[in-house]
């Protein structure tokens, strides 16, 4: 296990800082799409790309790569942000989101942009086929982990909780879900809409091991997926608690950003709110 | 002077001169006010939804009878098979989300729970066809034509417009026996009135013309009689326009009398050419009168991201494409 250097911190966390500012540049230049999930999940894609996974970003192809599936496509801005961030393709390359023509599809897909791992958007499908890419891996005894980032209003579809039996079945220990555990959906709140607690007690009593943390604070996010990533002999769940919206402020736990991007004068406060944050993490370092 | 531009037919049809102006509204407004009159008209009228209350418009009947409505989250397998159990005691439940997620995600639950086990579950399949836009491919349904008319006992219905579909919500609510109503995101012309009338299964004639007949659903309507216009004005080319929105039970009798007086058909729709309306109407054609016949449609391929009306027209949907797939016709039926 590696341990996170204060200073290794600081950059990770200024780095989380500039993906929420490539997600919201994306955003207004598309004039469509979805802030809050993006956003609260920023310092997970962080702490991923930044020092959980094996991977080149020179070499997105690299067989021996950990995949990281994106379950819940509509997040896709944070993914597309981190991969710009941590070096697979140019920043400016963001602003093309959503637009005719682009790589950066309005949710992701594989033909477009190989390295995303799958094609998704349409929710609940990304654990079934991350338990394929695991037992695949352990067919051939290879060594990459496999990630599978999902929502947790994807925890209503039934193909979900297949794959949750199946990798159990499996004993597919290579295998982490990291649960994006913001409790809003689109007709708002998960509890509302179709409650889905007790989660960590379901994923229990299918045989995972469990884990919750901030999924916030990158420190106890990486702590937590190290520790999860040892477990030998079952799949594992990180619940990640996060707050929608995440960093900016008049965004931060109102369930109507799902699916809207801000206009002109909201980015600008939100970018704003971003860089007086960045140099807050720069003057406490 | 008459006091209108239209054509006998299109005032059979109490059409909007719609050559004058048109109101741009999405067809999905006209669902969600169909509803709720029919949630008023029927108590046993339910809506039931998987998240997507405001973008399928049922948010509307949620707030006009709340105790009517009910939230099932992102379950759209759930979403039919509830559904098939409600209306197996009695129940008239209409169903949305996406085209792509319901019938998409679950077709089988749809044949064998609404078709072969014939319960009154009416589909609101929403966002369908390219003019989706940003969202790109995964959300672009232009497949679910197909995957439904294929089904026996399905009624399928594509309307026009708003008003159409709000039309067609009403109708369908009354018909006993599983349905499908598709329609779509973005705004589209108001052709159609209060006035217009609105059978299932039964074809409109939306202009007259004998030269080429444009056999169209969904609101590419209006693009085919903005197409027809412009074969009138560029060529002297007359063509009848067909509104043809019920996909299934097909007004066979409409289609074969539009190849009989025209002798060339160009069909037009917002879905996969293949196995859509347009292969419906060969169908029929190749049977009952053969004619020279060609496509508007998605050449087999997938959607993508983009502004509606680009991916209309990169597609090949656009006004001009149609009226270069009617010259077409019409120089094969002379050749
Ligand atoms: C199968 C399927 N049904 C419906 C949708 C439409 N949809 C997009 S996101 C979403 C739910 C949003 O909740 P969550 O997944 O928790 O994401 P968050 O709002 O937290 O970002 C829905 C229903 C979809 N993408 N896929
Ligand atoms: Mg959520």
């Amino acid at each position: 296990m590696q341990t996170l250097s204060p200073e290794r911190l600081t950059e990770l966390r200024v780095k989380a800082n500039d993906v929420r500012a490539g997600i919201i540049r994306s955003l207004v230049a598309a004039g469509s799409g979805h802030s809050a999930g993006p956003l609260d999940m920023a310092d997970v894609f962080t702490a991923l790309y930044g020092h959980l996974m094996a991977h080149r970003p020179d070499q997105p192809d690299w067989p021996d790569r950990d995949r990281l599936l994106l379950s819940c496509g509509h997040i896709a801005p944070v993914r597309y942000s981190a991969m710009a961030n941590f070096g697979y393709f140019p920043v400016e390359e963001l602003l093309t989101l959503r637009k005719f023509g682009t790589r950066l599809q309005g949710h992701p897909e594989r033909v477009t942009l190989p390295s995303v791992e799958t094609t998704s958007g349409p929710l609940g499908e990304g654990l079934a086929q991350g338990t394929g890419m695991a037992l695949g891996a352990k067919l051939d005894g290879k060594a990459f982990h496999v990630w599978v980032v999902t929502s947790d209003a994807e925890h209503q579809c039934g193909l979900h909780w297949e794959a949750v039996m199946t990798a159990a079945k499996f004993g597919l220990d290579n295998l982490t879900a990291i649960v994006d555990r913001n409790f809003i959906q689109i007709d708002g709140s998960t509890e509302d809409v179709m409650p889905l607690e007790p989660l960590a007690e379901k994923y229990r009593a299918f045989n995972w091991d469990v884990f919750t943390c901030d999924g916030n604070d990158i420190a106890a996010f990486i702590a937590t997926a190290e520790q999860a990533r040892a477990t030998r002999g079952k799949p594992q769940v990180i619940i990640a608690n996060t707050v929608p919206g995440k960093g900016v402020s008049y965004m931060e736990g109102d369930y109507t950003w799902h699916g809207k991007p801000p206009n002109r004068e909201q980015a600008d406060r939100a970018l704003a709110e971003l860089h007086a944050e960045r140099e807050r993490i720069l003057a406490h370092a | 002077m008459p006091s209108t531009t239209l054509d006998a037919a299109a005032q059979a049809m109490r059409l909007i001169d719609y050559r004058t102006g048109v109101e741009l509204v999405p067809t999905r407004n006209g669902f969600g006010e169909g509803l709720i009159e029919a949630g008023t008209r029927d108590r046993n009228v339910l809506a039931i939804c998987a998240d997507l209350a405001e973008s399928t418009r049922m948010e509307g009947f949620k707030k006009a009878h709340p105790a009517q409505y009910l939230e099932i989250g992102v379950a759209e397998q759930m979403l039919v098979a509830l559904a098939g159990g409600l209306a197996a005691v009695g129940k008239i439940p209409w169903i949305a989300s996406y085209a792509m997620f319901n019938p998409g995600r679950s077709w089988e639950q749809v044949r064998t729970i609404m078709a072969l086990n014939d319960t009154n579950v009416k589909i609101a399949g929403a966002h369908a066809g390219v003019s989706v836009g940003p969202d790109g491919a995964t959300h672009q349904a232009i497949e679910d034509i197909a995957i439904m008319r294929v089904i026996p006992h399905m009624t399928v219905v594509v309307p026009c417009d708003a008003v159409q579909t709000k039309a067609a919500t009403l109708a369908l609510s009354k018909r006993v026996g599983p349905a499908y109503l598709r329609f779509a995101r973005e705004k589209s012309a108001i052709v159609t009135t209060d006035a217009t009338p609105f059978e299932i299964g039964k074809a409109q004639v939306f202009r007259e013309g004998s030269d080429v007949a444009i056999v169209a659903c969904g609101i590419l309507v209006y693009n085919a009689l903005m197409a027809a216009d412009l074969l009138a004005r560029e060529h002297g080319i007359e063509c009848r326009v067909v509104n043809n929105h019920t996909v299934k039970p097909m007004d066979e009798a409409a289609i074969v009398d539009a190849a009989q007086t025209c002798g060339a058909v160009v069909t037009v729709e917002e879905h996969q050419k293949h196995a859509g309306m347009g292969s419906r109407v060969a169908e029929i054609l190749a049977q009952r009168h053969p004619v020279p016949i060609e496509f508007i449609g998605v050449e087999d391929r997938f959607g993508q991201s983009g502004e509606p009306t680009e991916l209309i027209e990169y597609y090949g949907m656009g006004t001009r494409a149609i009226a270069d797939a009617a010259l077409r016709a019409h120089q094969r039926k002379t050749k």
